[in-house]
């Protein structure tokens, strides 16, 4: 079990908005092909660390970063990468769904079609694998140019997954992806994940600890902008080593 | 007591909603009453495509055709000027200024467009009209050209202002999507932002339209005010409006001038109400696409 291969890892991150400090020397390995769940309390500071692994907190003004985040040993803030090429090896899905107002079938194109490909062929090809690989491909099949809107909150983001899919990422990024889902489209959205963690190494930001232990091989554990415990998931939750860990999976604050 | 004080304030502001009704309804009453017993001396078609506008020679002429294209030049010509400006500066405010620049910016914007009127045709009639005569070696720099450009000038901070809102209400959702897919800042604004704004932005273009053909100070100053059909940008123009303002104090009451005054204040309020209805429908639409309700 223990032929792991680091994907992403991240060293000594110290992160602010303005001059408030959101995340405090977070040093961090995700491996390849598994699920790595972060957890914490509201305002732990976990989706700023998720929304840095693809760059996407540079979309926020007057923010710093020190320290480094490699992907696959290249540090992907290092001034010769381009963030577009970052978010498309690392892809991301988000806590409400955010399909754009186009049909189904544009929405899982759109990625294609601004990374240059023309090809018809190729393009309705893989649009129809994305579906199938995000599991949506039979309730949608029929209806593909009808718009993405009109489909219901689990599909939408069910949709969100292939439109990510469809560009072929290397790493996927969850952000508490059913905060907005009921109970059926969640356990859709966590058997997806299971299913995907086969081909992609994915990060999943959640609130719901049961989701953690449900869908992720290692767990980290966020409080106050510090990472205070990581390990195999069944380790921390069932010998976690921090008292503040044991405190907060047994619900004692949250 | 309590239920009184309830149902007074609720009769107040019943009575006040509906007052502006009442004078919308009072308003179009006058013009139809006062518009249309022209057409007792012309033929509505004679009246709408008469190529010529003597309305004080014997017999009078009443024919608005030229005014109908003066102001129909006068508010393409601004459009060329409002359009990529206001929509430029909007999609730079929203897009490319930092927090700090679009705080100083908007209400700037804003400001520009409560600036009275005259105060552009003052600044149409000083400084451009003179500068395109010499520029151009013009008869006169009272024309349709500068007319287009000072009305553009007008209605840019409106056009801009109702654009950039239509911008601002793309969510932000939508950024993050197409960046997470690795768009780039260009092809997220072409492909995801303008076009969820599109019916936004064609509502701010309308409305500037409506707004350069219902202006009449500054066309009144700058347009040249001659009643003739245009064959050039460089002519001087009488607009429906300033054919209005112009002529009003002159036409004895109850004539046929007078009439003729009202009917083409009655053309005017059809064209720009169209305009408004068009405006009206297609940000309804806008709001649907986005999910945001009807």
């Amino acid at each position: 079990m223990d032929r792991r291969i680091v994907k992403i890892e991240a060293r000594d991150i110290n992160f602010f908005y303005g001059s408030r400090q959101a995340l405090s020397s977070v040093s961090i390995e995700i491996y390849k092909n598994q699920v790595t769940a972060i957890i914490g309390p509201s305002g732990c500071g976990k989706s700023t660390f998720i929304r840095l692994l693809n760059r996407m907190n540079e979309l926020v003004p007057n923010t710093s970063l020190k320290g480094a985040i490699l992907l696959e040993e290249e540090d992907i803030f290092d001034p010769s990468v381009d963030p577009v090429e970052i978010r498309r090896r690392i892809g991301m899905v988000f806590q409400k769904p955010n399909p754009f107002p186009k049909s189904i079938f544009e929405n899982v194109s759109y990625g294609l079609k601004i990374n240059g490909i023309t090809d018809g062929n190729f393009i309705e090809k893989k649009v129809g694998e994305s579906l199938k690989k995000a599991a949506l491909w039979d309730e949608v099949k029929d209806r593909i140019h009808e718009n993405a809107l009109k489909l219901s909150g689990g599909q939408q983001q069910r949709l969100c997954i292939a439109r990510c899919l469809a560009v072929e990422p290397e790493v996927l990024l969850f952000d508490e992806p059913c905060a907005s889902l009921d109970p059926i489209s969640t356990s859709k959205i966590e058997e997806l994940i299971l299913e995907l963690k086969k081909y992609y190494t994915i990060v999943i930001v959640t609130h719901n600890m049961q989701q953690a232990a449900r869908v992720s091989d290692y767990t980290a554990f966020f409080l106050l902008g510090e990472l205070i415990e990581f390990g195999k998931t069944q380790d921390i939750f069932t010998a976690p080593k921090d008292k503040r860990t044991e405190d907060y999976i047994t619900g004692r604050f949250g | 007591m309590a239920k009184l004080k309830e149902k007074a304030y609720r009769w107040i502001f019943t009575v006040l909603a509906f007052s502006s009704l009442i004078f919308l309804v009072g308003i179009i009453i006058v013009l139809f009453k006062e518009g249309l017993p022209v057409f007792k001396e012309v033929k509505p078609a004679d009246f709408i495509f008469g190529k010529a506008w003597y309305p004080t020679f014997d017999p009078p002429e009443f024919g608005i055709l030229p005014l109908i294209l003066a102001s129909f030049w006068v508010t393409v010509g601004a459009m060329f000027v409002c359009v990529p400006l206001g929509v430029g500066s909007a999609l730079y405010l929203n897009e490319l200024a930092g927090h700090r620049q679009r705080a100083v910016l908007k209400p700037l914007v804003e400001i520009l467009a409560s600036i009275p009127s005259v105060v552009y045709g003052f600044f149409g009639m000083m400084m451009i009209a003179p500068f395109l005569q010499n520029l151009l070696h013009l008869p006169t720099g009272l024309c349709a050209f500068t007319a287009s450009l000072t009305l553009g000038i007008m209605a840019t901070p409106t056009v801009c202002s109702i654009a950039e809102d239509a911008l601002s209400y793309v969510p932000k959702s939508f950024r993050e999507a197409s960046f997470a897919v690795g768009a780039n800042r260009w092809q997220t604004l072409v492909n995801v932002v303008i076009p969820a704004a599109g019916s936004g932005i064609s509502t701010a273009i309308i409305l500037g339209m409506s707004r350069a053909i219902g202006e009449t100070m500054t066309v009144l100053m700058v347009a040249g005010g001659a009643a003739v059909i245009p064959h050039s940008f460089f002519e001087p123009v009488r607009p429906m409006t300033s054919a209005i303002a112009a002529e009003m104090g002159e036409a004895p009451m109850g004539s046929a001038h007078y009439h003729s005054l009202f009917a083409i204040a009655l053309v005017l309020f059809l064209i720009t109400f169209v305009f408004n209805i068009v405006a009206e429908l297609i940000s309804r639409r806008f709001r649907i696409k986005l999910g945001l309700g009807g």
